[in-house]
């Protein structure tokens, strides 16, 4: 029996092997609702092992490497736009609650010495050595090759190592039940979770994310959002044109988020 | 040479109902699991700055009081002190009973408790709570060795002379392990220090020994055996060096700190103005919990006296759990220095000094952590020949 290979959704850890590769382009909501190459296969009685996909092993690409450029010159203070397509994209809700999550935020920067203000976004910055990945005890927090460093919810068991060992509070813990989940993002009680750079819109072809999307529709574009190993992108002549820093550049942890005009 | 004969301990009311007593406050920590597990962490005093709380506490409590509980065995096993060896097995069985609680504290906390399967088929080895699912597990497989080589009949004597160092050299791997959950966390302004493997474990000889004083003084008095006064004073007097090590290991830590301007801010908290982080620090961890008891142990008649080592051994354990909460809850309640040389401010608590109040649902789990693993110290006594008839000075060398 041909069984094609089960794959799950991506932005839940599935993103492993999701595919940004051949076969792309078709819709996992398509895909699900067709029930198209779903595989059934009788372990015992009553027993049934159902494995859904298209049969195509792909993989994010490892000559990739995603990454945002944030312009905090460019980033008014009372610009929300980000964070609020971000929630929209993934469905998470902050109510001003300590319990509620946070995939990104708006942080406000007054210089000590100067006084000087500043605003900018702050998310998972995507570590090429990320701490979270080194402290996950069953591999749940893992990096895709192409750079993107998410939570696999299926094997995360909630002991929140990560949350401890993140140098910029980019995850959160979910502490209540999750009704009226995306079909995109799927998010768990008792889980962990952050921004996972809108893998499902990278995977599907999409080429850009919700939050950068937002902040051009704002006209603002303080973000670019591009493949750092393409000298060709975007992001890329950015990069090598302007000067730019990491967060906790002391860490070593090089970053696929970079940031200007701090 | 007095002859040591172990006896299981006698169906009495006071054993029974002892294990009654535990058996609710088990099923109380119980039934909070189920209730956590249904509404979510939000019905806890946890939240998204403060992700472990008060069952943490309790549980790295009971962990690091495992591998110091084994002290007493070691110091007869591997070093060779024979007024110990009646005390060897107690001491043992307490460390595996202590880190079982401490345990069943820290899974049952997890956000999906159900996933537990999880984290024994999916290792990932750059995870020191991985190894640290290896070192307990092999903790309590080598201890429950040690303890069968101790009671089985007919096996030579370098059998429990290799157990007993093989279970003091893991007891030490293990509780570096604990430490190293803290001191490997580079992102905190409170951990990334080496120090805390070696603070862990003369935390760990402190809050061990006052651990297994106290369950051998109340065991004995319960069941009428006999716990010799120069045995006592001298479980206590090493209960008196290791606070003092405590305290200097403690000392150098924020000493350390100090000297780089890097670390003001969070010394700062601690050690000045962190409120209740800084009362429980200089209160309760160095004052009541370190100074006190050394002052009462050391001193030449009240360190005698029974009364007193009790106390002290309260003490001490307060005043370690007091350490173990500035650490972890302190640790997080300090803002992550993301920029340095500004103020931030945002939607989700950067810049400000996070509050926490535990619940009393986080209080019932971790007392039920306790209360399993004196429950199991019980049952062991109980049905396995764990403690002497006596625990008499006949077998303690005279002090020349």
């Amino acid at each position: 029996m041909n069984i094609p290979e089960l794959k799950p959704l991506g932005g839940c850890g599935g993103g492993r092997r999701a595919s940004n590769e051949k076969g792309a382009d078709m819709h996992r909501r398509d895909l699900l609702k067709s029930g198209a190459a779903l595989a059934t296969i009788t372990l015992a009685p009553g027993v049934t092992l159902m494995a859904m996909g298209d049969g195509v092993a792909a993989k994010a690409n490892p000559g990739v490497r995603w990454g945002l450029l944030i312009d905090a010159g460019k980033c008014p203070s009372d610009c929300n736009a980000c964070v609020t397509a971000c929630s929209d994209e993934h469905g998470w809700e902050n109510n001003g609650l300590d319990t509620d999550p946070q995939w990104i935020r708006k942080v406000t920067l007054r210089d000590k010495s100067t006084g000087r203000e500043n605003s900018l976004p702050v998310m998972c910055q995507h570590c090429e050595n990320p701490p979270c990945v080194d402290v996950c005890p069953t591999g749940a927090s893992f990096k895709r090759e192409d750079g993107i460093v998410l939570v696999d919810r299926h094997t995360c068991i909630g002991c929140r190592y990560c949350i401890m060992a993140c140098p910029f509070k980019a995850r959160s813990f979910v502490h209540e039940p999750v009704t009226d989940q995306k079909v995109t993002t799927p998010r768990g009680k008792g889980t962990v979770e952050g921004c996972n750079m809108c893998v499902h819109k990278l995977d599907r072809g999409d080429g850009t994310t919700a939050c950068v999307e937002a902040c051009n529709a704002t006209g603002y574009k303080a973000m670019i959002f591009g493949d750092m190993n393409d000298p060709d992108s975007d992001i890329s002549k950015a990069l090598a044109s302007y000067p730019s820093i990491e967060l906790r550049a002391d860490l070593k942890l090089n970053l696929g988020v970079r940031y200007q005009n701090i | 040479m007095e002859r040591i004969i172990y006896r299981e301990l006698k169906s009495t009311p006071q054993v029974w109902g002892l294990l009654v007593l535990l058996c609710v406050f088990i099923a109380a920590a119980g039934a909070v699991v189920l209730y956590v597990e249904h509404y979510g962490h939000i019905v806890t005093g946890m939240n998204n700055q403060i992700v472990w709380g008060l069952p943490h506490v309790f549980a790295i409590f009971l962990i690091v009081a495992a591998s110091g509980a084994l002290n007493v065995a070691s110091i007869g096993s591997v070093f060779g002190k024979v007024a110990y060896k009646p005390m060897a097995r107690l001491s043992a069985l307490l460390a595996i009973a202590l880190l079982v609680g401490g345990l069943a504290v820290l899974v049952l906390d997890l956000g999906r408790p159900d996933r537990l399967i999880v984290t024994m088929t999916n290792f990932n080895f750059t995870s020191i709570f991985t190894w640290n699912i290896l070192l307990y597990t092999g903790f309590m497989v080598i201890v429950a060795i040690y303890i069968y080589t101790q009671m089985a009949r007919g096996l030579p004597s370098y059998a429990v002379k290799t157990a007993g160092l093989a279970a003091f050299l893991w007891r030490l791997i293990l509780t570096t392990g604990t430490g190293s959950i803290f001191g490997w966390l580079v992102a905190r302004q409170a951990y990334d220090a080496a120090i805390m493997a070696p603070l862990f474990i003369v935390l760990s000889f402190a809050i061990g020994m006052a651990s297994f004083l106290l369950v051998v003084m109340g065991i004995t008095r319960m069941t009428g055996r006999a716990f010799g006064p120069e045995l006592r004073t001298r479980l206590a007097r090493l209960m008196a060096i290791f606070i003092a090590a405590l305290l200097y290991f403690t000392a150098v830590q924020h000493v350390t700190n100090i000297y780089a301007a890097e670390h003001w801010g969070v010394e700062t908290f601690i050690l000045r103005d962190g409120g209740i982080y800084t009362f429980l620090f200089w209160g309760v961890q160095v004052l009541i919990g370190g100074l006190v008891p050394m002052g009462i142990l050391f001193h030449p008649t009240l360190g005698k006296q029974s009364r007193m080592v009790v106390l002290s051994s309260f003490l001490v354990i307060a005043g370690g759990f007091a350490q173990l909460y500035v650490i972890v809850i302190g640790g997080q309640a300090y803002p992550l220095e993301i920029f340095p040389g500004f103020d931030v401010s945002s939607s989700f608590s950067d810049g400000v000094i996070n509050s926490y109040t535990p619940s009393i649902l986080e209080l019932i789990l971790g007392l039920g952590g306790v209360a399993l693993a004196l429950a199991i110290t019980v049952i062991g006594m109980k049905f396995l020949r764990i403690l002497p008839n006596s625990l008499s000075d006949a077998n303690v060398t005279p002090k020349t």
